[in-house]
């Protein structure tokens, strides 16, 4: 640069050569502008081929083939959709077994069943719609004629039509083995009951570290080495946390939290892999993000504040407790909020510590075995068949909902109660 | 912290008690009870570090206290199979630091160049519709990039460079998009260091003739290095640490080699997989997750460490 531009050598160009060295170091400032600008372009382009390929998956025609056509059990010319509970009844009653009607009848007897219910139970036990095919969403729309074609030739008893995967019934049913019935009902749930958890240890322990750290510690020894830790747990590896909890909370702490100890669960049957265990292994995990977001807000509020409050003859914990918290609440929260959708998002640490993967049943308690909503979708997306990609596809978009959700109430908490001193 | 315990003297003396004024501090049992249950909150995170060094170290000592496995087998060969008997660390290690180059090759330009964009060339408004979108960029969970790695930059490779040089799994795949992943943390903590550097320098620059490039890349990026070390550093960290990308697509086995199209399983990729089945906890190979684990923490630790020390050395203070 030296060389070219002559500063430093005391000849400074003239005339011509200086209008030609000017232009050309405009021409390089140009160039470079393109190419940073190119990078936030890429940037961008990234996160929008990741949100196009989630939508692609999750709709898209399918390949449907009914074992039994629903025109095939229409009685006198009405429709099955449109008929009454008793029709419904009999044609179940004719084409299933009577052990699997019996046990039916045990879950919930007949007659209580609303009609809907017992319809949805003729289309899933007599016409077992069976998804032979699934296309995305850009292939649906831009190659149709072909697909109509393919779907034609290779599956001729098949009714080609377009399938929403995400769909409430998506978000409604248990976990199945068959991608077309499958849903994140439990996942859903064990990751709210998780969370829920998780923030019942993660939020008081970490506010009132935060609390020790900005308006109790001296500059001591001990104080430095909490602080300086803090910092450093924040950026140990979520899995190296998954490590920890399978060895302290799986395993060793098992009587604690597979619930035997209290006489909640059944010793023989019960394991540390339960919801207790994940939410503590996350608490762990999110209460360096915490403590680091209440210390920021702690700090937000004005000495004077605290100074009034002693001039009047509060004590410490008094100033604490009744100025500096109310005014730090808005902040510690919406950094306990951003904390809490990292913790959803988590897979690894609940990979190790043995999140269940086939769960069909609600969980009930801390002490149930669990799915959670990304674990599924690493479940699914693992899996090879095209199906479950759809289904994972619709599963992260759930997760991405529910993240959004917990943002905007993060941002709209901030917003609405920002208040300058 | 600060008591206006002298005011209280004063005015004691201006106002000429009838009754003697105690000026001694009064114990509150109280207040002694709430700091110490507050400087207990504080002691966990201590505990916390603790628990992991004491976990690791203790299950990783009886994994190598085994007959079967010694140091000199884990560090001196080339291969990781410990149903006959193979202790190699190098294939997972290996495999890690493939994922960790290409994902930095992505995420160092694109990062940097991000950051010197937003913070000498964006207008106001610009940064702020350009900064929310990156944020959401960081705040996707990562089984979600793990996904988009298989369903979308795998099969983008294998169309590229043919279906036989390219694997299902492999460490290419996953490292661009863990490249994706790292861009935010890179960019917005060089955009921070950026930012810090004073206008003046900036102006002064402007006022020898420079141009806007020149004053940003030999001006600016110079005086805010040490921040931009930091950053690049804790992406590596990061990178390293990244599990579900690699789990889902670098391939699940351990492979030494140097191909990026081909599967080869990192070390994270492996405690997820050994630890997914159901792990009997007297066996090898759960012992083996707590090394590995060990061997992680280590070097994550010491490249977090390594950015602090950096930052505070190397920073230019400016008044």
């Amino acid at each position: 640069m030296t060389a070219e531009t002559g500063i430093q050598t005391g000849t400074l160009p003239d005339g011509d050569q200086r209008y030609r060295q000017l232009q050309r170091r405009h021409r390089r400032g140009r160039i470079w502008l393109v190419i940073f600008q190119a990078s936030t372009i890429v940037g961008i382009i990234a996160l929008a081929m990741l949100l196009y390929t989630i939508v692609n998956d999750s709709f898209g025609l399918v390949a449907i083939q009914n074992k039994v056509e629903p025109s095939e059990l229409a009685i006198d010319g009405v429709a099955l959709d449109e008929l009454t509970h008793e029709q419904l009844f009999t044609i179940l009653k004719a084409n299933i077994s009577k052990g699997v009607l019996a046990r039916m009848e045990h879950e919930q007897p007949f007659d209580e069943r609303s009609r809907e219910d017992v319809l949805d139970l003729v289309y899933e036990r007599v016409v077992q719609p069976t998804i032979l095919s699934s296309w995305s969403l850009s292939d649906s729309i831009l190659r149709r004629r072909a697909i109509q074609a393919e779907a034609a030739r290779d599956f001729p008893q098949a009714k080609l039509e377009f399938r929403s995967w995400l769909s409430l019934d998506f978000i409604r049913s248990p976990q199945s083995p068959t991608p077309a019935t499958a849903g994140v009902r439990t996942a859903l749930l064990g990751s709210l009951w998780m969370i829920a958890i998780t923030i019942l240890f993660a939020f008081p322990l970490g506010v009132g570290a935060a609390i020790y750290l900005e308006e109790y510690a001296n500059d001591s020894f001990i104080n430095r080495v909490i602080s300086t830790n803090i910092n450093n747990l924040a950026g140990v590896p979520s899995i190296i946390y998954g490590i920890l909890g399978l060895a302290i909370f799986v395993r060793g702490l098992a009587p604690l939290t597979s619930g035997t100890l209290l006489g909640i669960s059944d010793p023989t049957t019960s394991n540390g892999r339960t919801i207790l265990s994940a939410a503590m292994t996350l608490a762990l995990l999110v209460l360096p993000l915490i403590i680091i977001n209440a210390q920021e807000a702690i700090r937000a509020v004005p000495r004077s504040l605290r100074e009034a409050s002693y001039a009047l003859g509060a004590t410490r914990w008094q100033t604490t407790w009744f100025h500096v918290l109310p005014s730090a609440l808005p902040g510690v929260l919406t950094g306990t909020i951003l904390a809490m959708s990292r913790a959803i998002g988590e897979t690894a640490p609940l990979v190790v510590i043995g999140a269940s993967t086939f769960i069909a049943v609600d969980p009930n308690g801390p002490f149930s075995k669990f799915t959670a909503l990304p674990i599924q979708i690493y479940q699914w997306t693992a899996r090879p068949q095209g199906q479950f990609r759809n289904i994972a596809a619709a599963a992260i978009i759930v997760l991405l909902v529910l993240l959004l959700s917990l943002n905007a109430s993060a941002i709209l908490l901030r917003n609405r109660t920002n208040r300058s001193f | 912290m600060y008591i206006p315990s002298y005011r209280a003297a004063i005015s004691a003396e201006y106002a000429k008690p009838t009754t003697a004024v105690k000026l001694k501090k009064k114990v509150r049992i109280s207040e002694s009870v709430i700091q110490t249950l507050l400087f207990l909150c504080g002691a966990i995170s201590v505990l916390i570090t603790l628990g992991i060094v004491v976990v690791l170290g203790r299950e990783s000592l009886l994994f190598f206290a085994s007959e079967e496995v010694t140091l000199a087998k884990f560090l001196g060969t080339f291969k990781w199979q410990p149903a006959i008997g193979e202790f190699g660390i190098w294939p997972l290690v290996n495999a890690t630091l493939m994922t960790t180059v290409i994902a930095m090759l992505v995420a160092i330009p694109l990062g940097l160049g991000v950051a010197i964009f937003l913070s000498e060339y964006a207008t106001p408004k610009q940064r702020s519709t350009l900064k929310p979108i990156l944020e959401v960029l960081a705040g996707i969970p990562t089984v979600v990039y793990g996904y988009f790695a298989l369903t979308f930059m795998t099969p983008l490779l294998r169309s590229i460079f043919g279906q036989n040089m390219v694997e299902v799994y492999n460490t290419a795949s996953a490292g661009l998009v863990m490249g994706i992943l790292i861009l935010p943390l890179v960019s917005s903590m060089a955009e921070d260091a950026l930012a810090a550097v004073p206008n003046s320098l900036r102006e002064a620059s402007y006022a020898m003739g420079a141009t806007k490039l020149e004053t940003a890349v030999s001006v600016v990026v110079p005086a805010a290095i040490s921040g931009l070390a930091a950053a690049v550093i804790i992406g590596v960290s990061r990178a390293i640490g990244e599990t579900m990308i690699v789990a889902l697509a670098a391939g699940a086995g351990p492979a030494f080699t140097f191909n990026p199209f081909k599967a080869a399983e990192t070390m994270t990729g492996h405690i997820v997989r050994i630890s997914g089945g159901d792990l009997s906890y007297d066996s090898l190979d759960y012992n083996s997750i707590f090394a590995i684990g060990l061997m992680l923490f280590l070097l994550t630790l010491s490249l977090n460490l390594l950015s602090r020390r950096i930052v505070k050395r190397f920073r230019e203070v400016y008044e």
